[in-house]
């Protein structure tokens, strides 16, 4: 190791490597059993359970966690996974403070939930563990479904629609199967390749034939699908960035967030991955958090994030933030790019006036060797026939486009909440509307 | 401050507490730990007759329950008498006693239920200078299969029997130590009070398995593939026990006659609780055995400051104090009505009142908009079920009707004079309330 956070420029190994190691290796260690049973006990089996309403996927979470609190931890993988074949992923990157967490009546008893995710986590990691799938396919029915999209919304509808018995071809225009959960999160919370493990565990099931490299508007046509398919499910993700729209960012410092952050996790040696002195990141998400705490983790001196808004307009949970700032990112609010340059990025202070978010006249420059954007991802590529709403493509209830016989789900659609479980339960539920409309 | 010395049947001790004739107290080492330790009193591990000593299992000898947090909560042991020579028990007895002459030492004795072994024992034991002794009728392992232990204690007759040969050969306190294992208490416990007992010690274990291997099928603790029963105390026990107690404490021909009270007693309100259901003092084992003896400083301690609270200057003070409160079912006041009161400030939206109520109960309990759950005065029995499932303390409570007002169950008005089921016009045996 010859540089340190100190070392000025863009450069690699600032950390050795057992700090490295340290720094990208599981946020939270899994409970172990006694853990487990102790976590559990602390849950009240309350009647029509908060935190199955606010689960986006439904899972019957008192039971589970009284299957565990009876030592049957696997019967716990088996309730959690019915609802959520990616109970495990889900387990390490659901904002749960938010939603089965947030809902506990814990909270108001003391202020402390039971510890929902850390239990699925246990659950569901153990049963991959064991390597153990304990779904079977139905009978099939002779029916084909083309997935497009590998990712927490195509991995749920695919495995849904094996299971109901139909024969499942599954694209990705990436390598790895995965999406979002592969390349797109922080490598801490996937740590020791729990992503690939939960995929390669999932199509277990059978009767998913996985093409990588392939994209529609590249070798794949929505038209050619349909031809070659009985039924058809997008879920490609928004794998469009938005621009900043501001003079120097084209310069070499300037990268988009999202490219960051999927170098990183597909880069086993860490020590290879050179990162600023001072480093900005724009925006207010998880990208933006996941990006930023990735940064220092690398080493960077320091990290800022910036989001023109206020705080609470900021997408990033207050877990997130806070966890962050506990990682020794600088949070910095209320203030817009006006202009990037080596030197650094200039912003300038905002506030809600009467026609919106105004500037208030008043700039700062922070230094930057590096600069992320993480302003937003946008739909791209998608094929011309499907409406539209908000920049997503338009779904009903049961995941229907506007094309009859297509369905999608997950970000690139509309309804979810840019979540992986929310994706989820968007592809297991079009998964069931496909099969009713193949009347299998 | 609280005077906590002890005069049990003549036997002094600077605290009512005693360890319980048991793995504890099987020798002259662990006694005197005890002692140091600050325990009032000793029952030594149960002696046998003189010969070649009994021998215990090579495999596990004990079992176990835990709550989630693996506490303790029930233990059972398959360990028989003092596996150790007679003559050297009665050694170290005598050696402990002189050296702690305010403590009480009592020597547990098993001997077959024949006049002669009695007659044996009891001077060895004297000699020790110990203040009393102990009849082991309750063992409910091993010991009962050669008739000795809880066969003893399950018949009457020989209860009385052996109790009085022991008053003929020897001075010294007799207490008698009984088994639950039967159906009625109070029946050796006269037994034991007409062989001229001083008083009767309760409870011994409860037979039980305390679970089974699933992969052997075999109960626990497993000795090569096979269990048996084993003897069952700790916290699980204490209702139990308390219960048993207060059966011969208000049994009108054993309401004199003085107890010592045993069963999951693990703190000091455990102790206090004893105390007033009739026992002059309490015998503990297996909050000692779980934790060590420095338990001993919360229960003295804690009885000593609720004692101090409660305006108690002795132990006599306390003892049965709650005994006159304890009364047959059917003098219980029909007209004393309750209903639940949920309180909308502590209650954190569970709902499990109303999942007990809605499906096992009364369905007393509305679940309105926003998880908000009520009583249904018109339905509410006051049964106390959504009380002792409720996970926050205090949150519900009952509160009663007071007498002029309506049962809105029943449709009458709560009367202000008590009514029992003796004078309740339901009973064909009710006498005519004139």
């Amino acid at each position: 190791m010859t540089n340190s956070p100190q070392t000025d420029g863009v450069v690699a190994a600032r950390l050795d490597d057992a700090t490295l190691a340290a720094h990208f290796d599981d946020l939270y260690p899994d409970l172990d059993a006694h853990e487990a049973r102790v976590a559990a006990d602390r849950c009240y089996f309350c009647h029509d359970a908060p935190c199955i309403t606010a689960c986006p996927t439904d899972i019957d979470i008192p039971l589970f966690i009284r299957q565990i609190q009876a030592g049957q931890p696997d019967a716990a993988a088996r309730t959690i996974l019915s609802q959520n074949i990616l109970g495990s992923m889900c387990a390490r990157v659901c904002p749960t403070e938010t939603l089965c967490e947030g809902s506990c009546v814990r909270n108001d008893a003391e202020g402390n939930p039971v510890e929902i995710g850390r239990l699925q986590r246990y659950a569901t990691d153990g049963l991959l563990a064991a390597n153990e799938h304990p779904f079977t396919r139905a009978p099939a029915t002779g029916k084909s479904v083309a997935v497009v999209g590998a990712g927490p919304a195509g991995l749920s509808a695919a495995h849904r629609l094996a299971m109901l018995g139909h024969a499942v071809t599954m694209y990705d225009t990436r390598p790895k199967p995965g999406g979002l959960n592969e390349y797109g999160i922080a490598a801490y919370k996937a740590a020791n390749g729990i992503a690939q493990a939960e995929v390669d565990w999932l199509l277990q099931i059978g009767g998913i034939a996985v093409e990588t490299g392939k994209a529609l508007g590249g070798d794949l046509t929505l038209d050619g699908l349909k031809g070659q398919f009985d039924a058809v499910f997008l879920g490609v993700g928004l794998q469009g960035v938005n621009a900043l729209r501001v003079p120097g960012e084209d310069l070499p410092s300037v990268r988009d967030a999202v490219d960051f952050i999927e170098e990183l996790r597909q880069t086993e040696d860490k020590s290879t991955l050179a990162i600023g002195r001072h480093v900005v990141v724009i925006g207010g998400g998880m990208t933006a958090v996941d990006a930023a705490v990735q940064s220092r983790l690398l080493g960077a001196e320091h990290v800022s994030i910036v989001y023109r808004r206020d705080r609470g307009a900021m997408s990033a949970s207050d877990y997130e933030l806070d966890h962050a700032a506990t990682e020794g990112v600088t949070i910095l609010t209320n203030a817009m790019p006006v202009e990037v340059s080596a030197a650094g990025v200039t912003f300038a202070y905002t506030r809600s006036g009467a026609a919106g978010l105004e500037k208030t006249g008043e700039t700062f420059t922070l230094p930057a060797d590096q600069v992320f954007k993480a302003i937003g991802q946008t739909l791209k590529g998608q094929p011309e026939a499907l409406a539209l709403e908000g920049g997503k493509i338009a779904i009903d209830a049961q995941g229907r486009t506007s094309v009859a016989g297509v369905w999608a789900g997950g970000d690139c659609a509309t309804g979810g909440e840019d979540l992986t479980v929310t994706a989820v339960a968007q592809g297991r539920d079009a998964a069931l509307d496909i099969h009713a409309a193949l009347g299998a | 401050m609280a005077d906590l010395t002890s005069n049990f049947v003549g036997i002094k001790s600077t605290n009512p507490f005693w360890l319980a004739s048991a793995p504890p107290t099987d020798k002259e080492y662990n006694v005197r730990r005890a002692f140091e330790a600050g325990w009032g009193g000793v029952v030594w591990k149960t002696l046998g007759e003189e010969g070649p000593p009994v021998v215990n299992v090579n495999g596990p000898r004990y079992g176990a329950i835990w709550g989630a947090d693996r506490r303790l909560l029930g233990l059972n042991n398959i360990e028989l008498i003092t596996d150790r020579p007679l003559e050297v028990n009665l050694r170290e007895m005598k050696a402990v006693k002189r050296d702690y002459p305010d403590r009480a030492l009592i020597a547990s004795i098993m001997v077959p239920c024949v006049e002669e072994a009695w007659k044996a024992i009891l001077p060895l034991v004297e000699e020790t200078g110990a203040d009393g002794i102990e009849l082991n009728c309750g063992c409910p392992h091993g010991m009962s299969e050669r008739g000795m232990g809880a066969a003893v204690g399950q018949n009457p007759d020989l209860i009385e029997q052996i109790t009085r040969w022991c008053k003929q050969y020897t001075r010294m306190p007799v207490i008698v130590k009984l088994t639950p294992n039967i159906t009625d208490v109070r029946k050796p416990a006269q037994a034991a009070k007409r062989g001229g007992a001083d008083a009767v010690s309760l409870i011994n274990t409860i037979n039980s398995i305390t679970s089974v291997d699933l992969d052997d099928f075999a109960p626990e603790p497993t000795i090569d593939g096979k269990g048996t029963h084993g003897g069952y105390c700790g916290p699980a026990v204490k209702p139990i026990a308390l219960n048993m107690v207060a059966e011969i404490a208000r049994d009108p021909m054993t309401a004199d006659l003085p107890i010592s009270g045993i069963g999951g007693v693990t703190t000091w309100r455990d102790a206090a609780e004893f105390l007033t259901l009739g026992a002059g003092n309490v015998q503990v084992c297996t909050a000692a055995m779980t934790y060590g003896f420095g338990i001993i400083k919360e229960m003295t301690a804690g009885l000593s400051l609720w004692m101090d609270k409660k305006g108690f200057t002795s132990v006599d003070q306390i003892t049965g104090r709650a005994v006159p409160n304890v009364t047959d079912w059917q003098y219980l006041n029909l007209n004393y009505v309750t209903k639940a009161v949920i309180d909308q400030d502590k209650c954190i939206s569970c709902g499990r009142c109303y999942a007990a109520c809605e499906d096992t109960s009364h369905q007393a309990i509305l679940m309105k908009e926003g998880r908000v759950f009520e009583v249904d005065d018109s339905e509410c029995v006051a049964c106390n079920l959504c009380v002792n499932v409720c996970p926050v303390e205090e949150c519900i409570t009952m509160k009663r009707v007071a007498p002029g007002s309506l049962d809105e169950r029943t449709g009458n008005v709560v009367p202000a004079e008590k009514g029992d089921w003796t004078q309740h016009p339901n009973n064909p045996m009710a006498s005519a309330a004139e």
